[in-house]
């Protein structure tokens, strides 16, 4: 057996000796965040459906005073609840402390028939009502649309009918019908809440080996361990691929669980309801796990350059934690300002991976050719850190 | 054997050796005797090629340690000074990585394998891992797996620190055995006792450089006096008045 697999196996076994730590970078960020993740948008997801669904009771003062509109609201399952405040006194005290309730959060909505309304609406002028709400509580926003929307379409039918009976057809006072034409496909809209998919998979990678590089090198060093192993006849190169692997290999079973964890969780988000369809069947989940293989080796090479950096294995994992952040950089660079795949953006690893993942999440073909860029950049810049891994353990500071 | 001749090593602005020169036959035991930051150490990882000297030259067995340091590693048993084995792994499994590493394979691996367990009477704790072992069992188990590849050569840097009565008999007892065997042995330590009892020959190192070379006997004569301890010191002044 040629010292390269003497290292490899040793290096495994005694990661597997450590199987609490290793079965909690396995297990709880590949095998459980999925999970996580898809229970908490299912939870969001159901909760908008139900709104949308469900009847709500706001309170309105002067409600007596629009009793067609009360009709409408409740057409729209918006309940009033005309007696609100109604010990307050008069109409503006009790305009004021229906604020104040919105204010403090007790009320999310409410409306304030004004005192004119029935004269307004019978004159024909504009009847006038306030929708009191907080626009910077996002918790009230839906319920506020609603009512926005009930007394919009109010408005716009009787409008209508005014029209009418002055004989004019309604469709004169509407010169602009806004048509929706949406382009977007089921995958496409079901991408907006599986884009963070990518990132969870590439940061899972990353963390999987981070035990395990730092194990391997810091720790050898500080527990002092490494300089004997040097006086063995192994060059430094084979006893750094060796490392490097044991490494990868880790962060490709962590890779491998959270793509199937992924397929598995996806699968129980309640897509169809809300018009989505998810493309992440068993295709694309080998798909996923083959085009982000490459960052896999990059990051292990990575992990392994940052410990061997330091003398301690504190220090070792201070650089280990910064390493891990900075190869997701341009992937939040992308969430934020989104852009179209293109060869320059796939000399970036990571970025180019994310990119990738995201086409066939979106079920867009993938282009060859950004595949290779991606494959070529992430494998250069990989080969790069072995060799400055390479460079470190040929020097005599490793142990000094 | 070690042929040492006019090593020197720099760190910084410290010169930690200049113009080291010796020999360590085989067959025989040979002491690296001086005060703390001597550069005892600082030579022995240069002769375990962890080190690299800034001039100078080391053969071991005829082979050049500084050109071919893969040749030379695999004629050296390297027992650093403050090692460790690895606690995950049993003693048996400790050993048999170095046997692998040193190319042994199959029947003839599990042969030196046994073999060192018994000379360094690890029997009873060969199957258990490391994590829980005393320092003496340590120290044992670091020796057999730098001697599982048979080397011509030991270098062992202060093995004895730190341990106690036994442990230091029966590394005594491996030393001599190696000896015997025609094993040409290299050990560090600033115990003069130990080093008078079981050395063939001394090297005293002061301050970066071979202040005497010889027999216990030989450096008693040099250096005018009876005792050893007193004849270090004045070996090590002897040194400093140049």
């Amino acid at each position: 057996m040629n010292g390269f697999l003497v290292v490899l196996r040793k290096e495994l076994l005694e990661g597997t000796r450590e199987w609490r730590a290793l079965a909690t970078t396995l297990l709880v960020a590949p095998l459980l965040g999925p999970f996580l993740f898809v229970g908490i948008t299912a939870f969001t997801m159901h909760q908008a459906i139900d709104d949308v669904a469900a009847a709500i009771e706001i309170p309105a003062i002067g409600a007596e005073r629009a009793p067609n509109l009360v009709a409408h609201l409740r057409q729209s399952l918006i309940d009033i609840d005309a007696e609100a405040f109604a010990d307050q006194g008069d109409q503006t005290a009790r305009h004021e402390a229906l604020r104040e309730a919105v204010r403090s959060g007790e009320v999310e909505v409410g409306i304030v028939v004004a005192e004119d309304f029935a004269e307004a609406l019978a004159a024909g002028q504009a009847a006038r009502v306030w929708v009191v709400a907080d626009s910077s509580s996002n918790r009230a926003r839906p319920e506020t649309n609603r009512v926005r929307n009930a007394l919009g379409a109010w408005s716009a039918t009787v409008g209508g009918i005014r029209l009418q009976l002055r004989g004019i057809h309604p469709t004169v006072g509407a010169p602009l019908a806004v048509l929706r034409d949406d382009v977007s496909t089921p995958t496409r809209r079901a991408y907006l809440l599986l884009g963070i998919v990518g990132y969870f998979v590439l940061f899972a990678v990353l963390i999987g080996g981070s035990q395990i590089a730092v194990d391997i090198t810091a720790g050898e060093r500080e527990r002092g361990s490494l300089e004997p192993l040097l006086t063995m006849p192994i060059m430094r190169e084979t006893l750094v691929l060796a490392k490097v692997l044991a490494t990868l290999v880790v962060m490709t079973a962590s890779l491998a669980i959270t793509v199937i964890s992924f397929a598995v969780a996806v699968q129980f988000l309640p897509l169809g309801e809300l018009g989505m369809t998810a493309n992440f069947g068993v295709v694309e989940a080998a798909q996923m796990f083959l085009l982000v293989f490459p960052f896999a080796a990059l990051a292990s090479a990575l992990m392994v350059a940052a410990a061997s950096l330091t003398r301690s294995f504190r220090e070792a994992q201070t650089y280990t934690s910064i390493a891990m952040i900075a190869p997701t950089l341009p992937v939040v660079f992308a969430a934020l300002r989104p852009m179209q795949d293109s060869v320059p953006l796939m000399l970036v690893p990571a970025l180019s991976q994310h990119l990738l993942l995201s086409d066939v999440l979106r079920a867009e073909a993938l282009d060859p050719l950004h595949i290779v860029t991606s494959v070529a950049s992430t494998a250069a810049v990989a080969a790069m850190l072995v060799w400055l891994t390479v460079r470190r353990f040929r020097s005599e500071k490793l142990i000094l | 054997m070690i042929e040492v001749a006019g090593l020197g090593k720099r760190f910084g602005d410290v010169q930690a050796i200049e113009g080291v020169s010796f020999v360590a036959p085989k067959g025989r035991i040979t002491g690296l005797l001086g005060p703390n930051g001597a550069g005892k150490s600082t030579t022995l990882r240069i002769l375990a090629t962890v080190l690299q000297a800034d001039h100078g030259e080391v053969q071991i067995d005829g082979v050049d340690a500084l050109r071919d340091p893969l040749e030379a590693r695999r004629r050296i048993g390297v027992l650093p000074h403050g090692s460790s084995v690895y606690g995950n792994m049993t003693a048996r499994e400790n050993i048999a990585y170095y046997a692998a590493l040193q190319g042994l394979t199959g029947a003839a691996a599990e042969a030196r394998i046994d073999r060192v367990i018994g000379e360094l009477y690890l029997e009873q704790i060969a199957d258990r891992r490391a994590r829980g072992f005393s320092q003496g069992q340590h120290i044992r188990v670091s020796l057999a797996r730098c001697m599982v590849h048979d080397p011509s050569i030991l270098i062992l840097d202060e093995p004895t620190n730190g341990l106690d009565v036994l442990t230091t008999r029966a590394l005594r007892h491996v030393i001599l055995e190696r000896r015997d065997a025609g094993c040409c042995v290299l050990f560090s330590s600033h115990v003069m006792q130990e080093v008078a009892a079981l050395c063939d020959q001394i090297v005293i190192i002061s301050r970066g450089h071979v202040a005497v070379t010889g027999t216990a006997h030989d450096i008693r004569i040099a250096t005018g006096k009876d005792d050893l301890e007193d004849a270090f010191l004045a070996a090590v002044d002897l040194e400093d008045s140049d």
